[in-house]
């Protein structure tokens, strides 16, 4: 986000469609982004033209088609590099990576980690669909231990990475989580945009050909109500209709999940999500599905001055006072003065 | 005083053996000499070398240099792979090499003589730090006997001085340390390099109170070194009637001029490609040797409209640089084999969306990390060739380092002109070597501003129509009215669109080559010698000295042999062909095993013959002069 594209400008969905022929496989969860995103920025307000798109290779990185903005489907995983000499040559453009768990975290996850690092003012929409759907199916990084593939036929025996982890190790001051077909998604995006800085996003979706379903022990809307935390700024940590809530044990330094009775959620000791506590988002990106819900939505916000920023600072200071005369740069050190009949020093 | 004559008499010798050489060969390197200073990697030879470079070109000498360094940065002290070495070649004509064999050798321990001394002249000079020479360091350098006292250099004259002890004395009034005091050894050595070649302290004394500014005491105590081993000599002069070697200065055209290295030119080079393109300069880059100090440089010019990048590897180096172009600057990378090898497949996305990048490589000994401080030109396959599909771009070899300057310019120019990546080559010895250049008028160059496009022709706009150079418009993001998508699918003529169809990619993989074959180059001239004729000796980049040297050697022995040097390597002078067929024969001088040659065979089934050298050193006259000699 940044002054030129703060600018409001009144677009709408349509403004932000092309007329590109989508080419997901039908029912992906893909489409869903793609809508979800689309809706959004005319509420976020900013113009098509200073927004950039930046895809690396699979699935999600034919999103930038898709969209009627500037937009570059660039090499496999390497896309937050292109977005960092971008947004370096021009800090006022609004930049949108869009990658996948094997294009982020597998071939590219070098360079998820330094863009996170350097705090590259952007947003990072990372689509999770724990497989590799383009090259028909193989286990990915996020696969789950077991998951059977035509490159895993006796099942994959790797651990898993964990996104939002990786990325709040990797420095981010940004983390959030959604999926695909959820409502709150355009808020997680809004959410991001807003943030100043490196801003990421997991995105579970839904791969409905290589790995169906995966997300719908806790995407499904029936009884998502005790399945999924949706984390609100200041508010306390309820799930399950108030019914139950996340409390820190104090002792063991671990969070669990605790009963509300009467909605006494004071007494139970839930605890209220602040965004900018990191040691709390540590715990809650690292909080396992099953034993506790699925925590999603603005999971940690707290930001620092950006990369380009810096960059752009510290080339100024540099260059202050100075004259930018090539001419005499080329004459600069020791140099003599060759005259007819020899050297004069 | 013996030893003080005995400098006298070894200075007359040497002055003689340079005198005798001249009357013999009655070549233009007539009054030239070549010095090699070689110590441990902490004895400061690089220091010392480029210190007495800077005395050359102040004494108006024409020069060349070849530091030869090993890659380990300390390497266990007093062994022989951790010599390092400085060779120049200075004289009053015209010096196009670093110096086949050098006339005096200057070895600071055993395990530089021994790696060096074969290179020495026969009756050449060899200096030695008798301090040195004990049988610890005897033993690293597995010398069974002590060859400064038994007779195994005899061919040579030795000198042999207790420079460590020489020193010791001359900075005691510092009250330094035993390591620091020894320290100022490489100053002494230079002082008496300074004496013997009747140069002015003044420079250095001011260069050294600049350096050590923060510590005068220092300061004080390496001038002393250095008036110390003045000192020396001049003793030993007024001890006698000997006189000390006067390198009279060469007669160069009259300007204002200063020692450049090639890394030094090839970022002044891309500063004002930038310039004359009208354009920021965004350099993305990875350190690694011997390329990282245009890094260096450039990292030091953000007056000049120059953002770097250091990235996290030289993947994110390139992409990056791509990514800036894309977003309206001048995307630069650099890096050197194993790092242009990581580059490939972003070069690929360059040419296929048609985005300007420059890519430098300063090549090096290869494969796989091979020689890292060592000198090669084995990436002209991976220059031309080495992409995934039909990916066609343009590579352009600098000679040396004042040609780097005019190279990194030229492919700045291609780069935006033809909306295309371009490689410059140059190589290790080019990166590392310094010679006199004569600073460039800037007005004398022609500017190349790029115009953007900023809102859409008549007829539509369309990201990939082209002008009458094939090229397609540069469109920056956050320009209204024009938004569109590229990237790395084929794209569909005109549109851009995505389209895999089996026509359009035939069409598209056409167009692609087309635009890089219709590149303007200049016509190929001759460097020495005529159009057509019994031999012409075809070379590119660094090998451009020797080759030149041998060529005017041969030449004034009547040989009929002509030089030929090929700066644009892709596409090749529309005139090449032609002039190569009208030889009769070819020879193709080359530090790799005949990657030019196989190009030039490609070309123009022409039969060039290769001449190839891959030992990390480069070439000498004498070996060229050989290869013409066997040609004809």
């Amino acid at each position: 986000m940044n002054e030129m594209t703060t600018i409001a400008r009144t677009t709408t969905l349509k403004d932000w469609e092309t007329d590109q022929e989508v080419r997901w496989c039908p029912g992906c969860g893909d489409y869903a982004i793609l809508k979800a995103v689309q809706r959004t920025m005319p509420e976020i307000g900013t113009a098509p033209e200073n927004t950039v798109f930046i895809s690396g290779i699979g699935c999600s990185s034919r999103f930038p088609y898709y969209m009627e903005t500037y937009g570059f489907h660039t090499i496999h995983g390497r896309a937050p590099a292109f977005a960092t000499g971008l947004k370096l040559a021009n800090p006022d453009l609004d930049i949108w990576i869009v990658t996948g768990d094997g294009d982020g975290l597998s071939i590219g996850g070098n360079h998820t980690m330094h863009l996170i690092r350097r705090n590259l003012d952007c947003q990072i929409m990372l689509f999770n669909n724990e497989i590799y759907g383009l090259t028909k199916g193989q286990y990915s990084p996020t696969s789950r231990v077991g998951t059977t593939s035509p490159s895993t036929p006796y099942g994959s025996v790797d651990r898993p990475a964990q996104p939002a982890a990786f990325a709040l190790g990797a420095g981010a001051r940004f983390v959030a989580r959604g999926f695909d077909v959820s409502k709150e998604l355009p808020n997680v995006l809004k959410a991001a945009h807003a943030h100043k800085g490196a801003a990421f996003i997991e995105i579970f979706q839904n791969c409905i050909v290589y790995n169906k379903d995966v997300f719908e022990d806790f995407a499904a809307p029936k009884g998502a109500e005790d399945r999924q935390l949706w984390l609100k700024q200041g508010e306390p940590m309820l799930y399950a209709k108030g019914t139950k809530g996340i409390a820190l044990d104090a002792e063991a330094l671990h969070l669990k999940t605790v009963d509300v009775v009467d909605g006494d959620w004071e007494g139970a000791g839930v605890i209220v999500h602040d965004v900018t506590n990191r040691s709390v988002a540590h715990m809650l990106v690292e909080m396992r599905f099953g034993e506790f819900p699925m925590a999603l939505g603005i999971l940690y916000d707290d930001p620092r001055p950006t990369f380009e920023a810096d960059v752009v600072r510290q080339n100024k200071a540099a260059a202050e006072g100075k004259t930018a005369d090539l001419q005499s740069l080329l004459k600069k050190g020791q140099t003599w003065t060759v005259v007819e009949g020899g050297p004069e020093l | 005083m013996l030893q003080v004559r005995k400098i006298q008499r070894q200075i007359q010798k040497m002055a003689t053996a340079v005198e005798d050489r001249a009357d013999e060969r009655q070549s233009p390197l007539s009054d030239a000499v070549v010095v090699r200073f070689a110590g441990d990697s902490g004895d400061g030879m690089q220091l010392t070398g480029g210190q007495f470079t800077l005395s050359s070109a102040l004494a108006g000498n024409d020069f060349a240099t070849f530091p030869d360094f090993p890659a380990e940065i300390r390497a266990p002290q007093g062994t022989l792979f951790g010599v390092s070495a400085f060779q120049i070649n200075f004289g009053s004509s015209a010096i196009e090499t670093a110096g086949d064999a050098p006339d005096v050798l200057v070895a600071m321990n055993p395990a530089a003589l021994k790696t060096n001394v074969p290179q020495l002249k026969q009756g050449g000079l060899i200096i030695a730090d008798e301090g040195e020479f004990n049988d610890r360091n005897l033993a690293k350098a597995k010398y069974e006997s002590n060859p400064l006292e038994d007779d195994s250099l005899a061919k040579w004259q030795l000198l042999k001085l207790n420079i460590s002890q020489l020193t010791m004395d001359a900075v005691k009034p510092f009250g330094l340390g035993n390591k620091e005091a020894l320290r100022c050894k490489n100053m002494w050595t230079l002082g008496l390099a300074l004496w013997m070649f009747d140069r002015d302290r003044q420079p250095l004394i001011d260069w050294l109170n600049g350096k050590f500014a923060k510590d005068p005491n220092l300061a004080a105590a390496n001038v002393a070194a250095l008036n110390a081993g003045h000192a020396y000599g001049e003793t030993a002069e007024l001890a006698g009637p000997l006189k000390q070697h006067h390198v009279d200065p060469a007669p160069v055209a009259p300007g204002l001029y200063r020692t450049l290295t090639g890394a030094e030119g090839i970022a002044l080079g891309l500063v004002a490609g930038a310039q004359l393109a009208k354009l920021p300069m965004f350099f993305g880059g990875y350190p690694i040797t011997p390329a990282s100090a245009i890094l260096h440089h450039l990292s030091r010019l953000k007056e000049y409209d120059v953002t770097t990048f250091q990235a996290e590897d030289e993947i994110a180096a390139i992409c990056s640089a791509i990514g800036a172009s894309y977003g309206g600057s001048l995307g630069v990378t650099s890096s050197s084999g194993p790092g242009i090898a990581l580059k490939g497949e972003a070069m690929g996305l360059a040419i296929m969306t048609e985005l300007p990048l420059v890519i430098v490589n300063s090549q090096r000994g290869g494969p796989s990390t091979g020689l890292p401080t060592k000198t090669e030109q084995s990436d002209l396959y991976q220059a031309v060739y080495g992409r995934n599909g039909d990916a066609p771009m343009p590579v352009i070899a600098a000679r040396s380092p004042g040609d780097a300057f005019e190279c990194a310019i030229e492919a700045c120019r291609i780069a935006v002109q033809y909306m295309t990546p371009v490689m410059l080559l140059t190589d290790g010895y080019i990166a590392n070597a310094a010679e006199p250049w004569k600073v460039p008028d800037l007005e004398n160059y022609d500017a190349f501003p790029v115009e953007f496009l900023t809102e859409a022709p008549e007829g539509g706009f369309k990201p990939y129509g082209r002008d009458e150079n094939l090229k397609r418009p540069w469109v920056k993001p956050g320009t209204p009215g024009l938004l569109h998508r590229i990237g790395g699918i084929e794209k569909e003529i005109d549109t851009g669109h995505i389209n895999y169809s089996p026509g359009n990619h035939q069409a598209m993989t056409d167009i692609r080559k087309d635009k890089i074959d219709g590149i303007t180059v200049p016509d190929q001239i001759v460097e020495l010698g005529a159009e057509g004729g019994k031999l012409a000796v075809v070379g590119w980049g660094s090998t451009f000295g020797p080759i030149h040297q041998a060529v005017r050697r041969k030449r004034a022995e009547g040989k009929d042999v002509s030089h030929v040097h090929i700066r644009h390597i892709w596409p090749l002078p529309a005139n090449l062909g032609e002039l190569l067929k009208s030889y009769d024969k070819v020879i193709v001088p080359e530090m790799n095993t005949g990657q030019l040659k196989t190009v030039l065979r490609d070309q123009y089934l022409v039969d060039a013959k290769p001449v190839n050298k891959v030992s990390g050193q480069p070439f000498t006259i004498a070996e060229i002069e050989a290869a013409i000699e066997g040609a004809l």
